[in-house]
């Protein structure tokens, strides 16, 4: 069974996010850029796979700008055997809307076959949530949502799922889209010999245009700006202070 | 221009608070037909009947859609898409799973968790884990949209409106439910409760947690965690607060040993009141609290839940 991975390039998790004084969008130039670590999570997860014999190979597949090349060599160095790099955007950014990745998944996917494939539930830039169910639609396969376990069994795929008041199972028939959450695994560290070698394996490069996708946004972006700020509050001394001000001020006691 | 809703609807129950929420949000776009979907979904559509807002409610009972499996239910959702002009749902985990398939079905771009409703094709959302909020315009025909309730205020009651049934789409056959562990617990839930109590990796262990119970329970309050708690094992995943957890805000939040991180602050910064326990004076949940207290949390938490 071949796996597939799509895996985006992000703002790094601990970077602050700046947003723009002019409202344009958040800035991302000169900005520390790594693997959205929900992705990291499905490369993990495809890898480990491989490891146990249950998949043959790992194909990683990024789509956006040209950098994303860089992502994707992480997926490599963690053990991804060859990537596809879909360029769709010129400017760093230019977010590309889930619906037009999904469609140029599908056309991978199209072309390539796998059995399986694993994404991130989320990014952690647009947070839309979106990719793996829209993917799932137009191929018109089983979904397996915000996964925290997965074993497959022959022909069938047993997901445990992270849902509001506890966890579900379900068995979704292959080939599936499986969309990974935070608890599946912890991801592995590239080792430096494995950084050197994953700089030898394949990466094809693409464009939009090759499976025929328009990635024009169907949503226009009016303006970002930052959230409302809290007041800052004040310090107590105490207990007893604390739930006088709670009783008196705050009047929620 | 009419709306319609997915209800939140668990295990043939009606989940009143955040369906509620979503309904007062739709009723802004324009007329609002709540779909009650289920093995059993009757007794949900009459309880969203008299949701204030809600001018139709539609069921559609049928084993393949028992347990909110997204293929099955996409499929209602699109074989009756024709008639509205915006879908909306709740933005819980069910509504999440299916609502990007519908948008994909109908080649339409989802809207995920919106937080303001400018205009009929307008929307405000938060980005990178709230730390910036952004507005939308849709070119779309079909706005397919899922509400952060954190944001809305329930709709009230009213007398109830039209039941109608409907028959659900042809079932793929793509997946079937296997078992669901839900945790018992008679604390109030967490997305939807007044007071919630969350602690963070200051608490040490999962044991120590049981301060964190104790002041909830007297306070009757939720119970949440950091993710850093979560993922040192001292709190259950669900139990999680933040960008990648849970969206809360409470009337009052109590965070006790949680530092701060963004990612934690984006699932409670709207809360109306913020109370932060920590022994770290410089640590950023303090930027957000409007009442802090630097201190031992094992002295300051006892002390707390025996005087209130």
């Amino acid at each position: 069974m071949k796996v597939l991975v799509p895996v985006k390039r992000v703002i790094d998790y601990n970077v602050k996010v700046r947003v723009k004084s002019d409202g344009s969008g958040v800035d991302l130039a000169n900005v520390k850029m790594s693997m959205n670590p929900f992705d990291e999570i499905a490369v993990e997860e495809a890898i480990r796979l491989k490891e146990s014999g249950a998949a043959e190979e790992v194909v990683a597949v990024s789509i956006g700008v040209k950098q994303a090349q860089e992502t994707l060599r992480t997926a490599l160095a963690m053990g991804a055997d060859r990537a596809i790099l879909v360029v769709a955007a010129e400017d760093v950014h230019q977010d590309i809307e889930p619906l037009a990745v999904a469609k140029i998944l599908k056309g991978v996917i199209d072309a390539e076959q796998p059995g399986l494939v694993l994404a991130g539930k989320q990014a952690i830039d647009n947070d839309m949530n979106a990719t793996g169910q829209m993917l799932s639609a137009l191929l018109g396969w089983s979904q397996a949502t915000f996964a925290s376990k997965v074993e497959i069994e022959g022909e069938h795929a047993k997901v445990t799922r992270e849902v509001d008041g506890g966890l579900q199972t379900i068995k979704v028939k292959m080939p599936a889209i499986v969309t990974v959450d935070l608890r599946l695994n912890e991801p592995r560290y590239a080792s430096l010999p494995n950084i050197m070698k994953a700089k030898k394996k394949p990466l094809d490069e693409k464009t939009p245009g090759d499976y025929g996708v328009d990635v024009a946004p169907r949503l226009e972006i009016l303006k970002t700006e930052e959230p409302a700020e809290r007041k800052a509050g004040v310090m107590v001394g105490s207990v007893d202070e604390l739930i006088e001000k709670l009783k008196t001020e705050a009047g929620v006691l | 221009m009419a709306v319609l809703l997915l209800a939140e609807v668990t295990g043939g129950e009606l989940n009143l608070d955040a369906t509620s929420k979503a309904v007062a949000a739709a009723a802004q776009l324009g007329e609002v037909t709540a779909l009650c979907a289920g093995a059993s979904a009757a007794a949900a559509g009459e309880a969203a009947a008299k949701i204030d807002g809600v001018a139709k409610v539609l069921v559609a009972e049928d084993d393949s859609l028992g347990h909110r499996l997204a293929e099955s239910t996409a499929a209602l959702i699109v074989s009756l898409a024709g008639d509205y002009e915006h879908i909306v749902a709740p933005a819980t985990t069910d509504a999440k799973n299916v609502m990007p398939r519908v948008a994909a079905l109908l080649d339409v771009m989802v809207i995920s968790d919106v937080s303001g409703i400018v205009d009929g094709a307008t929307f405000e959302r938060p980005i990178y884990a709230g730390n910036a909020v952004q507005t939308v315009k849709s070119k779309d025909a079909t706005k397919v949209v899922t509400i952060r309730t954190s944001t809305f205020d329930a709709a009230g009651e009213q007398a109830a409106a039209a039941v109608e049934t409907v028959s659900a789409a042809a079932d793929p056959g793509l997946s079937e439910w296997v078992e669901d562990h839900v945790a018992e617990s008679d604390r109030p839930e967490l997305t939807s409760a007044g007071r919630v109590v969350s602690g963070g990796r200051g608490l040490g262990s999962e044991e120590n947690f049981e301060l964190i119970e104790k002041l909830a329970d007297k306070l009757g309050a939720a119970v949440g965690a950091s993710r850093a708690a979560v993922d040192s094992g001292y709190a259950p995943n669900d139990w999680q607060v933040g960008q990648t957890g849970k969206v809360v805000a409470p009337e009052l939040y109590v965070a006790v040993g949680i530092s701060g991180a963004i990612q934690h602050l984006a699932g409670m910064k709207d809360s109306k009141v913020i109370v932060a326990i920590n022994k770290d004076e410089e640590a950023p949940i303090f930027q957000v609290a409007d009442y802090g207290l630097v201190g031992d949390l094992f002295d300051v938490v006892p002390e707390l839940t025996e005087k209130l």
